[in-house]
């Protein structure tokens, strides 16, 4: 194993002005179709979520090794590759979601970006803004260092770790 | 516990632990790529593989043309000169632009054969359900990365059960029979899961009529929908079988997540009104405000079988297409095209002033038989009225008989009406 099966970071938990998790977030709301020219991976970073409500400004605030907490359906909408790589332009460490549109979640998954389902963000006593987290990608346990609670969802299939430890699918398949 | 016939399919395919929600990898027998999004397969592989192989196997791997052949646009000539190219310098098989619909041409050429695994760029191609196979459209990197590895991860779908109660009786056909099924479950009824279709009218459906029903299951939100192989089926696919098979039944205690009956007894002739496919009326509920027809397309991956070209054939002879109407047929495949030339369904179809193609995929793929015009009214046998998808005109999606029926009469009319 090269990569890390343990990651530790800071939660930013997709909620609305209600203390509400957000669904449906789609990919326009991610990474808008105005910015859909962009090629370069580190130049995507700057426009995540800016067409999302109340978190506009996340590209400035956001930390490398963040870990994102978020809602149901969470990339519903087009099959646009940079609604996943604009996160790995921040160093976003992982995606944990309630559930994710089925096109998304393929290609989070074929880019190597763990993620994991949990409807952890629904309990505001388990996880909030800013909290220090641990997550193990393969047992799916999530330690919230800050609270000092635990949340135990499914691991990474094989599939999706094989696909994470090479880096990408196509790096995957150098190696069969 | 038992399992489901996509269940059973992906355990001979895959070394993983088959459940519903689980993630496994799974071996392709068949990876395909057509016309469109075959360039960019042809480009991730390049990239990504340039001094390695990069087929798995490439016996299984093929390139078929059907969105756009002859191409009529200069796009569409430089991607299927990209994949000619490449195939050569490859030797990869190319199903180039005289051999029609690429999913009937795997089934029609022994690629794709029952209980067996297909992956290409084409979102119909889970109409290899109609020969008890799993099939499936996916982009150009899952594609490309599909052909390299031979094999793709995918997540185990639930099943549902689809049970049809009652006999089909004409003039309904498949096609009705398909419509009754999309108006009952909507587009979104069979959203994330398999389908396993059931009941003594499914099991008396001839091959072009699983065809027509498995073809759209897409529109019902569908992963795939199977049909229990026939005697007539599993014959026709071992005359043309380059492998072995084994034709996958589900067990009788397998687990299915819904069952849905859809009772067909009183069934009469259904139409889909722009612009959805689940916009499902009888045909006859129409007739009162004489809806003017301006063209008529019978072709497509759902209805381009020669069955359907005979219906066609059957209700012109000796008769003309209504002078307000353009008729307009195209044979899935070379192979249909073939049968109707030998069987002087031209000399007919020419005499009843209608245009007959060359194969292909026409008017869905808006290709080289295709568009409509703003206002103009179009019965099709395709799979999509999406609006813009044919043009700027207003599609309505029914059977052979009753475009043929209308385009003869001029307006929407049920073909026991004419």
């Amino acid at each position: 194993m090269t990569k890390p099966i343990i990651l530790k970071g800071r939660a930013v938990v997709l909620r609305d002005d209600k203390k509400e998790p957000i669904d449906d977030i789609d990919t326009d709301m991610i990474f808008h179709n105005k910015y859909l020219h962009i090629i370069e991976i580190s130049e995507m970073g700057q426009y995540a979520f800016d067409n999302l409500d109340g978190w506009k400004d996340f590209s400035k605030t956001a930390k490398k090794d963040d870990i994102l907490f978020l809602g149901a359906n969470f990339g519903s909408g087009s099959s646009r590759q940079q609604a996943v790589d604009c996160f790995t332009a921040l160093g976003v460490q992982a995606l944990i979601a309630k559930s994710y549109g089925a096109i998304y979640k393929r290609n989070a998954i074929n880019t190597g970006m763990p993620l994991l389902q949990a409807d952890i963000i629904d309990d505001k006593t388990m996880i909030e803004n800013g909290d220090e987290v641990e997550v193990n990608l393969e047992t799916g346990l999530i330690k919230n260092i800050t609270k000092k609670k635990e949340y135990k969802t499914q691991g990474m299939s094989n599939v999706q770790m094989d696909i994470y430890q090479a880096g990408n699918l196509f790096a995957y398949a150098k190696n069969l | 516990m038992g399992q489901t016939v996509i269940e059973k399919i992906f355990s001979q395919h895959s070394t993983d632990d088959v459940q519903p929600g689980k993630i496994i990898w799974l071996d392709l027998d068949v990876r395909s790529a057509r016309d469109f999004a075959g360039a960019n397969v042809v480009g991730n592989l390049r990239k990504h593989y340039p001094k390695e192989s990069k087929f798995e196997n490439k016996e299984k791997t093929v390139f078929t043309f059907d969105c756009v052949i002859p191409a009529n646009n200069l796009g569409y000539a430089e991607n299927q000169q990209t994949i000619r190219v490449f195939a050569r310098e490859e030797g990869i098989k190319v199903y180039d632009s005289e051999w029609g619909i690429g999913s009937h041409v795997l089934i029609e050429d022994g690629f794709s054969l029952p209980g067996t695994t297909t992956v290409g760029t084409d979102s119909h191609l889970n109409i290899m359900g109609c020969i008890g196979a799993f099939g499936q459209g996916m982009g150009d990197q899952d594609i490309a990365f599909g052909m390299k590895a031979g094999k793709t991860w995918f997540e185990v779908p639930p099943t549902m059960k689809v049970i049809i109660e009652g006999e089909l009786k004409a003039p309904c056909s498949a096609k009705d029979l398909t419509l009754a099924v999309i108006r009952k479950l909507t587009s979104k009824g069979a959203l994330g899961k398999a389908i396993e279709f059931e009941g003594k009218a499914i099991d008396k459906l001839s091959l072009p009529g699983r065809i027509t029903l498995s073809s759209m299951v897409t529109e019902m939100g569908g992963i795939v929908g199977f049909i229990p192989p026939s005697e007539e089926v599993i014959k026709y696919c071992k005359e043309r079988a380059k492998t072995d098979f084994t034709p996958q039944y589900a067990d009788e205690d397998a687990n299915y997540v819904e069952e849905v009956v859809v009772d067909i007894s009183d069934l009469r002739p259904l139409i889909a009104k722009p612009y959805k496919p689940d916009n499902v009326v009888e045909v006859e509920s129409l007739e009162k405000d004489n809806i003017s027809v301006d063209s008529g397309f019978i072709g497509s991956c759902t209805n381009g079988r020669y069955a359907d070209m005979k219906v066609a054939v059957d209700m012109l002879r000796g008769k003309e297409v209504a002078p307000n109407c353009v008729m307009k047929i195209v044979p899935a495949t070379r192979r249909v095209l073939g049968e109707m030339i030998k069987n002087k369904d031209i000399e007919v179809l020419f005499a009843a002033r209608t245009v007959v193609g060359n194969p292909g995929c026409a008017g869905c793929a808006s290709g080289q038989i295709g568009m409509t015009g703003k206002g103009e009214i179009q019965l099709s046998t395709g799979n999509r009225n999406f609006k813009g998808k044919q043009g700027s005109g207003d599609t309505y999606l029914c059977s052979p008989e009753t475009v043929t029926a209308s385009a003869i009469a001029g307006k929407i009319i049920s073909p026991d009406n004419l």
